[in-house]
């Protein structure tokens, strides 16, 4: 049994968070690079060119490249064999999320109480946490931090199951299409099916996650994923919804066993700002 | 183009949508609270934190300026959700809004009404648009942190018109056009 102090968790959260504002993900620079040299429209060209500009000061500076630095969502995939010492494990996170957004000037956007006061917390708790218990005695820490104006044009759909694959390509299509400029294209999509209604918004957010350019291993849900990429580059959207071809840089599935009676459908939009850092402990 | 702000209706009148234009000036920082607030004000018969005769109205909340800086990262947020306020705002004599996203039909009929603009910065862009600004001070509901309102002078901010007094928006017509011309070539 591996012991693991809360402090170190602590201080990983912190260095997560600010490392997610300030330096893009590789492939996604990579994925902004590509779609810079194929963009065939003046405008969207040139806000490409804006966001690689800007991902690259932001870099530089240790700067968030984005005003909105999210909800920090953070995923622990924690060693069945680690012992955590010296305190609460989700303490320790939250605490990690409030020093990383104070320290690393990262602006503060929750605020308690949704339907009413709306009083902001001014430390950016709490963080939203998802744990998943794994073989092993390593604790792998993600941060993803979502911002609201692509969170907003998430959508589920409780589908039937006649309604098919096609009914699949028609629900995700639709709401790319819907969310137009306001998601801050060119996005990822994350797409979940199956399972009920809370598991596959949860495989749709961690389908954001994935790689850009890796395909799901199962090959019908690859095709899938590649015939809604082309699918989607062909609404005109383009990048910023100025009118062009790249309005997403990739489009990532997750399935999930479902009931008889059910087949759901959930969306995640992921911004250009498509940030993550992890580290494993 | 180069504009300067607050906007005179001349200048309105001859942005199209689709331009791209470089402003500087005076421009005022507001998101979802404080034009709540704003609202409220105007409907107790109180005046607005700031001239708003050919104000130009930035939706936007920054995060926090780092020793030395004028002001944080500072890019656009969705402006759909303050299009419940806009064109009481704009029957005050607001003439320009720089944002990113949908704006409602209402909002685009008021754009056309009292003759004003919408325009959008690059949605992520916050670390380059904070370079274009010169000076940051907070004038009114400091207590809503990141949501106050803020007076910004700003030198060659870059935007793009999406919904102009023609009635012309470019999400609209950049999607028609490019969604037809991928088409083609398919």
């Amino acid at each position: 049994m591996k012991e693991l102090q809360t402090s170190l968790i602590t201080e990983t959260v912190a260095n997560l968070c600010k490392k997610a504002n300030y330096y893009l993900p590789a492939d996604v620079v990579a994925a902004l690079e590509k779609a810079y040299k194929e963009e065939p429209s003046p405008a969207g060209k040139d806000a490409l060119r804006q966001l690689l500009e800007n991902q690259r000061i932001a870099r530089e500076e240790d700067c968030p490249m984005c005003q909105d630095t999210g909800l920090a969502v953070v995923y622990l995939d924690l060693g069945q064999e680690v012992h955590v010492v010296g305190g609460d494990l989700y303490a320790a996170v939250e605490e990690g999320v409030r020093q990383g957004y104070i320290k690393g000037y990262l602006r503060k956007s929750a605020v308690r109480q949704p339907f009413s006061a709306r009083v902001n917390t001014k430390d950016n708790t709490p963080p939203i946490i998802h744990t998943r218990i794994v073989p092993g005695d390593k604790l792998k820490i993600t941060v993803l931090p979502k911002g609201a104006g692509s969170e907003n044009m998430s959508a589920l759909g409780m589908l039937t199951p006649a309604k098919g694959v096609e009914g699949v390509k028609e629900f995700v299509i639709q709401t790319v299409d819907k969310a137009g400029s306001n998601p801050c294209p060119p996005i990822i999509v994350g797409v979940g099916i199956g399972g009920t209604a809370d598991k596959t918004m949860e495989i749709a957010k961690e389908a954001v996650l994935r790689p850009i350019g890796q395909r799901n291993p199962d090959p019908e849900v690859a095709a899938l994923e590649t015939e809604l990429l082309e699918k989607i580059n062909k609404l005109g959207i383009g990048p910023q919804g100025f009118g062009g071809k790249v309005t997403a840089l990739a489009v990532n599935v997750e399935t999930f066993p479902a009931h008889i009676a059910s087949m759901p459908v959930a969306v995640c939009i992921q911004c250009n700002a498509a940030r993550q850092a992890a580290a494993e402990l | 183009m180069k504009i300067k702000a607050p906007l005179d209706e001349k200048t309105v009148l001859s942005l199209k949508a689709g331009d791209t234009a470089e402003i500087s000036g005076t421009i005022y920082v507001a998101r979802d609270a404080a034009h709540k607030r704003m609202v409220e004000a105007l409907d107790r018969g109180e005046k607005l934190p700031f001239d708003p005769e050919g104000a130009v109205i930035y939706y936007m909340g920054p995060s926090p300026a780092k020793p030395g800086q004028v002001i944080g990262s500072a890019g656009p947020t969705t402006s759909g959700r303050m299009d419940p306020y806009t064109p009481r705002l704009l029957s005050i004599g607001v003439k320009g809004m720089i944002g990113k996203g949908n704006r409602s039909q209402v909002v685009k009929e008021a754009i056309q009404k009292y003759k004003a603009v919408y325009m959008a910065a690059i949605g992520g862009a916050a670390a380059l648009l904070r370079k274009r600004i010169v000076r940051s001070e907070p004038i009114a509901y400091e207590d809503l942190g990141a949501e106050a309102v803020l007076r910004l002078e700003v030198e060659d901010f870059p935007v793009t018109v999406i919904n102009d007094v023609h009635g012309n928006d470019l999400y609209e017509q950049g999607k028609k056009e490019w969604g037809a011309k991928l088409a083609s070539l398919a």
